[in-house]
């Protein structure tokens, strides 16, 4: 058919449309239209326009409800998945993280695609085939029994919920520093934006939005890249030329690194976490003793006639001092890592495991495998991505749908290396060895923030690299200002940012949902609810658990990016043994399904647990730290989770009876191998 | 009856071949980036861009063939999902 489809013509329509309106702003800005209303016009025009689409979508049908009716074609379905899968972490934070770890970084980039393989290969087919609604439906019906079900829907609560928290607080960030919402109001105004899309139609409102999210963020996220990539280079292709940019950083990280005011900044780091150091091991005395001098000093000067103010300041800071010795202790082990990180010498862009000595690099080796082995058999796992195949017309289209996802999922993590080597090659040639004073304008801009931060420690009045620390997250959002663009590109960031967050927080939100109203309520307490009284229960829930999510994101949870890596392995432990072996393993059963899933979680974490903390007040518990088997890290605790899960599910099937004729009538239609014996 | 048996003997090759060349590619030839950077190829070492574009691609070929060899064997077996 050579003519666009019905649905098509639409989202043409509309992508003309959203670029009118950024064209429009643009014009607008050129003739004085504040910054701050730029910023408002796109967080509301955008919501306006997901809303728009959410209510149109709207459904009381469950299979409408739950899986779009089966009606999105592949190539919509790649694109709703694609904006599903990558949230505001893929979006604003993985440029930073490229940018601080160069080489090592790229394991998020190779897991979050790799696992798209295993998606294609082992499940998106055979889930399609099989045709229900949720990932706890699969395992139920492949295994048998009720309380597989539950384990299901604990897993997959475990991990989306922690998700789609950091997807709200990602909303929260974003509104606070674009149009200066207070945190809070950014994080209910997120809520908002979640609900307007799924509330009233549920998956089928959700796809479609998605859709259009997906058009906004991918936009958003390579034309600031583009443009900087032009004016840098005359290509506005960004992932073919940027080798040539690595090139000229390699140069510059060759002279900028050996360079003697480099080493005495990177000398002086190391003597203040030495510093540092001692001060923990006196502890308590070295607190009672700084307490002490500051009182000392502070009289010395109220003694002589020393300015007022000099006096509030050492007051201030003897204020400030940490009350007793465990708060002084992990305050100062903040500051000495912080330190000893500024101390550490720098490690070349493009080397890969720039290791001291064999092994280290050996150590380094095995955390980049087992990182990608984490992530990728996560991607595999986590239930907001797999729903997405139930929702195509056929299996064939699932397959293809597999592909499109893919492609679409490239074009953003193709693009993320390219903004780091850029911003490094900006921050090499336009930063470093500059008089402080006569730093570029961004550099302020994003101080003020906290995003950037510069400490002039050796007081030569001149930026050397080991003063300048970066947060992550600015190196996507102040690309813009870097490439001296107008702040409408800045908006047209911030939107992106918006709509990967809001996207993946849909899917999250769904995905809980389901496994409660589906699996738990309608499987298991009542399957002689009407459909009606069904879709009633689902989106009471999805309020009650968005308000929950929004409620938990507006008190700040400190570590929620480390849980959000957790949320991988947990996920991959959880499913992935048990849904590959269901599918391709005829002896397994049951039994051996459950207590794979029961052990691979918690061996994944007990391994968190005991790598990452040393003492759980709640419980009583203390000195458990225990040192990482193979040096591995807390983020890929899933190699154990995985493995000992696999063991577990093969030993238990093999040790009890074999499934019963049921289980080969699943496999042989998932399958599509002849019925045998059954006459 | 025989036929449709053929089709899953097919399809599980297919996967294990397939995925034989993913474990390649995602594991052994990350494991040798650092000797790999020693090549250039479009003026990037050779082991950083396998990690930040080689790799995606050849997955994204993978998934191609898959869908590709998939079809046929479905048109060879009449295999006709809903």
């Amino acid at each position: 058919m050579a003519s666009l489809t019905r649905i098509q013509r639409y989202y043409l329509i509309y992508t003309g449309a959203f670029l009118a309106f950024v064209a429009g702003l643009a014009v607008l800005e050129d003739h004085g239209m504040p910054p701050r209303w730029i910023g408002y016009s796109f967080l509301f025009f955008t919501i306006f326009m997901y809303a728009a689409i959410g209510i149109m979508s709207r459904t009381s049908d469950v299979s409408e409800y739950y899986v779009a009716g089966r009606r999105i074609p592949a190539f919509f379905n790649g694109m709703a998945t694609g904006a599903d899968w990558m949230s505001a972490a893929s979006f604003i934070g993985l440029a930073g993280t490229l940018y601080l770890s160069g080489f090592q970084g790229l394991a998020y980039v190779i897991g979050w695609t790799g696992g798209f393989v295993l998606v294609a290969l082992l499940l998106a087919p055979y889930l399609r085939r099989f045709g229900e609604y949720t990932i706890p439906d699969f395992l139920g019906a492949r295994y048998g029994g009720n309380a597989i079900r539950l384990v299901a829907v604990g897993a997959a609560i475990l991990s989306s919920f922690v998700y789609v928290v950091a997807q709200i607080y990602g909303v929260g960030v974003i509104t606070s520093r674009f149009v200066s919402l207070q945190f809070e109001i950014g994080v209910f105004v997120g809520l908002a934006g979640i609900l307007v899309c799924s509330f009233l139609g549920g998956m089928r409102a959700v796809t479609w939005t998605q859709v259009a999210q997906y058009l906004v963020l991918i936009v958003a996220y390579i034309t600031p890249v583009a443009i900087l990539s032009w004016s840098v280079t005359g290509n506005p292709v960004p992932q073919l030329v940027y080798g040539q940019v690595l090139n000229e950083v390699q140069r510059l990280e060759e002279k900028i690194f050996i360079e003697p005011a480099e080493e005495q900044v990177r000398q002086l780091y190391r003597e203040r976490a030495d510093l540092y150091a001692q001060k923990i091991m006196q502890l308590p005395n070295s607190l009672t003793q700084e307490r002490e001098q500051l009182s000392i000093d502070i009289n010395k000067l109220k003694a002589s006639d020393a300015q007022m103010k000099d006096i509030v300041a050492l007051e201030r800071q003897r204020r400030e001092l940490p009350h007793d010795p465990e708060q002084a202790k992990a305050r100062w082990e903040t500051a000495m890592f912080a330190a000893a990180e500024r101390a550490r010498p720098p490690t070349h862009h493009a080397e890969a495991f720039p290791a001291k000595d064999p092994e280290e690099k050996l150590a380094q080796q095995i955390n980049f495998l087992a990182l990608i082995f984490c992530l990728t058999v996560g991607t595999a796992s986590l239930p907001h991505l797999l729903m997405r195949y139930y929702t195509t017309p056929t299996v064939r289209e699932a397959r293809n749908s597999v592909f499109w996802s893919l492609l679409f999922i490239l074009l953003l993590y193709m693009t993320a290396p390219a903004y780091a080597v850029f911003a490094k090659h900006e921050v090499f040639s336009h930063l470093v060895k500059i008089p402080i004073g006569e730093l570029p304008g961004w550099v302020a801009a994003w101080s003020k923030v906290g995003l950037v931060s510069i400490e002039d420690i050796n007081r030569d009045g001149i930026l050397q690299l080991a003063e300048l620390s970066l947060n992550p997250d600015v190196i996507v959002l102040a690309t813009p200002e870097i490439a001296g663009m107008p702040y409408v590109v800045s908006g047209l960031v911030a939107a992106g940012a918006l709509a990967a967050a809001l996207s993946t927080a849909d899917g999250l939100l769904l995905t809980i949902t389901g496994a409660l109203s589906h699996d738990v309520y309608y499987r298991i307490f009542r399957p002689q609810a009407s459909t009606q009284f069904r879709l009633v229960i689902s989106k009471s829930l999805l309020l009650v658990v968005a308000v929950l999510a929004a409620t938990v994101a507006a008190e700040r949870p400190g570590t929620i990016l480390l849980m959000v890596a957790w949320a991988f392995s947990i996920a991959g432990s959880a499913f992935f043994p048990a849904l590959v072996l269901g599918i391709f393993w005829n002896r397994a059963n049951y039994k051996g399904a459950l207590a794979g899933m029961a052990v691979g979680t918690l061996v994944a974490i007990y391994y968190i647990v005991r790598v990452e903390f040393d003492s759980i007040p709640w419980l009583a518990i203390s000195g458990i730290r225990m040192t990482p088997w193979f040096q591995i890290q807390s983020t890929s605790a899933g190699v154990f989770g995985v493995a000992s899960g696999f063991l577990t599910v093969l030993l238990v099937s093999l040790l009890t009876a074999p499934p019963n004729n049921q289980t080969k009538d699943f496999l042989e239609r998932i399958r599509r191998t002849p019925a045998r014996d059954k006459s | 009856m025989k036929l449709t048996d053929a089709y899953w003997q097919k399809t599980r090759r297919l996967t294990l071949i397939l995925l034989i060349i993913w474990l390649s590619v995602t594991f052994v030839l990350s494991w040798f980036s650092d000797w790999l950077n020693q090549w250039q190829f479009l003026s990037f070492p050779l082991g950083f861009y396998m990690a930040a574009q080689g790799s995606l691609l050849i997955y994204l070929v993978l998934i191609w063939i898959y869908n590709h060899r998939m079809h046929q064997l479905d048109a060879e077996y009449g295999i006709d999902d809903e």
